[in-house]
């Protein structure tokens, strides 16, 4: 069952791509979403404003899953680990 | 009739300097024009950097009353336009001559100011001046009345081909005989607060430079100006004794029918042939590229596969440079001011250099002249431009020695 945030995350993506939420679980690839780089872009997007986030380019390169982003998603909101990389 | 098409002028205003000699000094000595973003922008993006024409005065050129009609994209234009045809020594007045320019935003910062006034000031009325200094064709209608041209003028807006797809126009129509010359090359004014806003927010500005073709790279830097050429009918040039700088020999164009923004080799590399075709040119003639070259991690890659397709094993050789890394992304006006570039390395025997080069990316493996200008006489050059929304045009064009 996914965490609250993952969901809320989620629900972003599946907002943005307009697809049903529940085509996407916590281990979907970005791929199998077909999303490209001007819909990950757009994610990005949708993610500053749902979370009042900046997301910074460098971090923004480094995703490669869902699981990355929401990884980066609960970094940047504070509460999360730190950074594992400058 | 088909003529053979000279190029007699030239004028660029750039981050490199208001006029075509320092553009071309600024090049050939590799010199970069990226600077730290000026004015009250400074510090509020994810990139820091710009090519901005900060030596353009504005009351230089227009009074008063002009300059409150004109958008800086426009003005820009008339600027360069007066350099180019002042160059080429041509009388361009009457219904002979076209003018065609390319723009991809057209005056759509001044808008901005008008979004303001409306939506957050909420003020009742914009200035009635807001339309003229908007619409995107305002640079062509300025060179025409400025010099008295009366025939056809226009505007095209393809993204970053836009300067391109208008010299190409702008080409046939002296080609086929339609007029005897043309002033044709592309405008931009790209830094309106909305609209860097919205580049920050595509991601594909570099936080620090722009290193076309290195392993680094990190992306473009955003750049403005404006470049002109006057575009003439060989013979007439000839017979006038005017300096020929080279003859625009072909134009390719092309779609991708790909991806609104991701590059596509295939539909560059088609454009390119055709501007080969179409001047009857073979891969072995082309000495020089001046790519397209954005620094992207998306656009270099791409660039270097189109331009195996194109040129098969005449790859190996071609020397290639990217000189955005001086004169940053004109956008609307990069074709233009690149084919000044690419017009003033064959007939000066000089070609310009990629700046900013640290380090070769084995997926760009082309000789991309780093850092320092390199003499060498080509015989034939291509000026590359592909645009967002996957529409590609290609300018060929041949030294006159």
């Amino acid at each position: 069952m996914p965490d609250d945030l993952t969901e809320r995350v989620i629900r972003v993506i599946a907002d943005t791509q307009k697809i049903p939420v529940e085509s996407i679980t916590p281990d979907s690839s970005f791929e199998a979403l077909k999303i490209d780089s001007l819909d990950a872009i757009n994610i990005l997007f949708a993610l500053e404003n749902e979370f009042d986030i900046s997301i910074p380019d460098d971090d923004a390169r480094a995703v490669r899953s869902l699981t990355d982003l929401v990884a980066l998603v609960e970094r940047l909101r504070g509460h999360g680990a730190a950074p594992v990389h400058a | 009739m088909t003529r053979r098409v000279a190029v007699t002028g030239i004028g660029v205003v750039s981050a490199l300097g208001t006029n075509a000699a320092t553009f071309w000094q600024s090049l050939t000595a590799g010199r970069s024009g990226i600077r730290p973003l000026s004015g009250f922008r400074a510090g509020e993006f994810r990139f820091a950097n710009a090519a901005e024409v900060l030596e353009f005065d504005s009351s230089q050129h227009f009074g008063d009353k002009q300059a409150a009609m004109l958008d800086r994209s426009a003005q820009l234009a008339l600027v360069a336009a007066r350099e180019a045809v002042a160059d080429s020594g041509t009388e361009t007045a009457g219904p002979r001559t076209a003018v065609v320019t390319g723009s991809c935003i057209g005056g759509q910062p001044s808008m901005d100011e008008a979004f303001v006034d409306v939506y957050k000031k909420g003020l009742p009325r914009v200035s009635p001046l807001m339309i003229p200094r908007v619409m995107a064709n305002a640079g062509a209608s300025l060179i025409s009345m400025h010099f008295g041209i009366t025939g056809p003028s226009y505007t095209v807006s393809t993204a970053c081909s836009s300067a391109n797809h208008a010299i190409g126009q702008a080409f046939w129509l002296v080609r086929s005989g339609v007029v005897d010359r043309a002033v044709a090359g592309g405008h931009e004014a790209t830094f309106s607060y909305a609209f860097l806003r919205a580049w920050e927010a595509m991601r594909v500005v570099s936080p620090d430079t722009c290193r076309p073709f290195s392993r680094d790279r990190h992306g473009m830097i955003l750049g403005e100006g404006a470049g002109m050429l006057v575009l003439e009918d060989m013979e007439a040039a000839v017979a006038r004794g005017a300096r020929i700088y080279a003859e625009l020999a072909g134009f390719g164009m092309s779609s991708d029918a790909h991806h609104m923004t991701q590059p596509c080799a295939q539909g560059a590399a088609r454009a390119m042939t055709a501007a080969l075709e179409d001047a009857g040119l073979a891969a072995d003639d082309i000495g020089y590229i001046n790519a397209h070259g954005t620094g992207t991690p998306a656009n270099d890659p791409t660039e270097t596969a189109a331009i195996r397709i194109a040129l098969g094993n005449a790859a190996e050789r071609v020397a290639v440079s990217s000189t955005k890394s001086m004169h940053g992304h004109a956008l609307g006006a990069a074709g233009a001011i690149e084919a000044a570039a690419t017009v003033l390395a064959l007939r000066h025997g000089v070609l310009p250099p990629t700046a900013n080069f640290t380090d070769p990316d084995p997926e760009c493996d082309l000789d991309v002249i780093a850092n320092t200008a390199r003499p060498a006489r080509a015989a034939a050059a291509l000026s590359n431009s592909f645009a967002f929304g996957g529409l590609n045009a290609v300018l060929a064009f041949r030294a006159v020695l």
